[in-house]
């Protein structure tokens, strides 16, 4: 095993070996250690917002404006795409309480809206992403050979992109056919599973190698049942991290797009286009620009919060970024 | 030596996977390419002439070698907007975006070694979580806030900086500072871990006995050992720093590859988006074959390995 290791990590340009081979050490020595005194997921994670309350914090941030998003319709004091010509360009008041945009809609309803796609885009890409690369991952740890050779190559070649580009070519294909939140949607899950799948052939490598996996084998085990049954599993907790970290790298890139232009399209409010239209009003009313930033910040640090919380207490020799 | 060839030739299927890919995309996508380039007026025989000097008419597989030999002969195409080969339009571009990045780069080099290094010294007290605070604060605002927020107050506010790019390095500095946002706060996330780590070790117990300074343990022990995984972080921040170039060069209206490509999907001109998303992968892998050498010639443990 460790050989294989050392020479596929030879041909991994994203990757460095020695870190790479670290990391892998570490993660089976915790592994070997976790049996001893294994405390289960949830009680960690009740554990955590125990001690770290910051996480604990960052959790009910994100469950509000989940249930803001969700009951955008109810909440929102006007409509989506509500005009009023003769408020436009207001500074907040008590009618408008974030103020009006350059048509005289109201930014308070629009940023519900926009967290309805931030959160979409942020949250249905990640699990997607994850089904993917458990996938990937899971055939290349286990199978090795050539098709571990072949998969961990297309691996190799997605985490080559850069993002952001990428996601645009992606834009650009799909742009015809799809509504353009569907787009970034699928080209979001499209593009970020790589990350996810060379994370659980790394596990899956190690947890080949354990002794109930080789018992399980033994005694005439289906393949497919001890990689969902008895490898799978033990991904879990660092999968629960990656994709609570996925999750606000996802908005982010969302954000991008559409301040370029080439994201969610107008009349629909995301965050990253409202700041992309009130960027020409940014020196006479900064406001305007404000709300929706001030949003995208709050969401994503909210994420990574809970994810460093989570990364501490579930799994904390996965890599940090 | 060996290891350097061993990983060349393992980047070579990497490198066929990728142009494969643009390749792909690129045949996926509705609308005849020789219409686009021709526009609204044109006769069948126009049609058939250009179909055959682009080599439409071709089986796609050969259509893809051809493809990639051209690539090789630093042949990317003709734009379909600017009516210029790709190749010299990217020329023209990539001093920019070269130097935009390397600037970036010293910057979040600079602030977040420094930052972390503070960070860890002062491990758990109050420069800790304000250093700290701030690296999460900047690897979670989207790279066109910084820029937007930069732009606020040094050139409108304080009129120190110029608004927009006018080829001078000093119209580069808020553009630099606003990519290597994100970069400074990885780095120094980062050597922070890694210098807590590196701090807690048999070694440095020993430096202290010895009676050394507090600063020599630390800059000549504990930092040298802990900065290993922070270059391979160079490697994995280049590819965000091209997509990051992409929004600061928009904003700042930097003639550089990122606004290229911008310009390319506004205009749907698919061969200059192609050209675009090429180099900066090429540029992106490069980068971290550069790293894995640097990383070899720091530490001589892996040298021996391979």
């Amino acid at each position: 095993m460790e050989k294989t290791k050392k020479s596929t990590d030879h041909h991994n340009p994203g990757s460095s070996g020695a870190a790479a081979a670290a990391a892998a050490d570490r993660k089976s020595a915790d592994l070997s250690c976790e049996i001893k005194s294994y405390v289960g997921i949830r009680k960690k994670i009740r554990r955590m917002c125990r001690e770290n309350p910051l996480a604990a914090v960052s959790a009910a941030v994100i469950v509000v404006m989940i249930l803001m998003a969700v009951f955008a319709p109810l909440i929102a004091p006007y409509q989506e795409a509500e005009q009023d010509l003769m408020a436009r360009l207001q500074g907040p008041s008590a009618a408008h309480i974030f103020g009006t945009d350059e048509l005289g809609r109201d930014v308070f309803t629009r940023i519900l809206y926009g967290a309805r796609v931030s959160l979409m885009v942020g949250i249905i890409p990640s699990a997607i992403t994850l089904v993917i690369g458990i996938f990937f991952g899971l055939l290349a740890g286990f199978h090795g050979g050539w098709v571990d050779y072949v998969i961990m190559r297309f691996v190799d070649v997605m985490l080559s992109f850069p993002t952001l580009l990428l996601c645009m070519v992606m834009m650009y294909v799909l742009g015809r056919y799809a509504d353009s939140v569907l787009c970034i949607i699928l080209s979001l899950s499209l593009i970020n599973w790589a990350g996810t799948a060379r994370v659980v052939r790394a596990q899956t490598l190690s947890l080949k190698e354990t002794e109930y996996v080789e018992a399980a084998r033994s005694i005439g085990v289906k393949r497919i049942r001890i990689m969902l049954r008895h490898i799978l599993p033990n991904c879990i907790p660092s999968l629960i991290v990656l994709y609570t970290l996925s999750v606000p790298s996802s908005i982010l890139s969302e954000s991008t797009l559409s301040f370029l232009g080439i994201g969610v399209q107008p009349p629909a409010a995301s965050w990253g286009l409202m700041v992309n239209q009130s960027k020409q009003f940014l020196f006479t009313m900064p406001w305007l620009a404000l709300a929706p930033s001030l949003s995208i910040m709050l969401v994503v640090l909210a994420f990574n919060f809970l994810g460093d919380g989570l990364r501490d207490a579930l799994d904390p020799y996965l890599e940090s970024r | 030596m060996k290891s350097v060839m061993k990983r060349l030739i393992g980047m070579i299927p990497v490198f066929i996977g990728v142009m494969l890919l643009i390749f792909v995309l690129l045949r996926v996508v509705p609308g005849d390419p020789v219409q686009v380039l021709l526009g609204e007026h044109y006769s069948q025989d126009t049609i058939d002439r250009l179909t055959k000097a682009m080599n439409l008419d071709k089986p796609v597989f050969e259509q893809f070698l051809l493809y990639l030999s051209g690539v090789f002969h630093g042949d990317l195409g003709m734009s379909y907007v600017m009516k210029k080969p790709v190749t010299s339009l990217i020329m023209e571009a990539l001093p920019q975006t070269v130097i935009l990045a390397l600037m970036a780069s010293t910057f979040a080099w600079f602030v977040g070694i420094g930052s972390g290094i503070i960070a860890a010294i002062k491990q758990n007290k109050a420069p800790d979580h304000i250093f700290m605070g701030f690296s999460l604060a900047g690897i979670s605002v989207p790279v066109f806030m910084s820029a937007l927020f930069l732009q606020y107050v040094f050139s409108f506010k304080l009129k120190l900086l110029p608004l927009s790019s006018d080829g001078s390095l000093k119209s580069l500095i808020l553009p630099a500072i606003a990519l290597g946002w994100n970069s400074a706060g990885s780095v120094a996330r980062l050597t922070r871990s890694n210098l807590v780590d590196a701090l807690q070790a048999d070694y440095i117990d020993t430096a202290k006995a010895k009676g050394l300074t507090n600063r020599a343990v630390i800059f000549g022990h504990a930092l040298r050992n802990s900065m290993l995984p922070v270059i391979t972080l160079m490697a994995i921040q280049l590819s965000s720093m091209m997509s990051g170039a992409v929004v600061t060069e928009s904003i700042f209206a930097i003639p550089g590859v990122g606004r290229l490509a911008t310009n390319a999907i506004q205009t749907r001109d698919m061969p200059l988006l192609q050209g675009t998303v090429l180099l900066t992968t090429v540029m992106v892998i490069f980068g971290s074959l550069l790293a894995d050498i640097l990383y070899s010639v720091i530490d001589p443990r892996i040298r021996r390995e391979a």
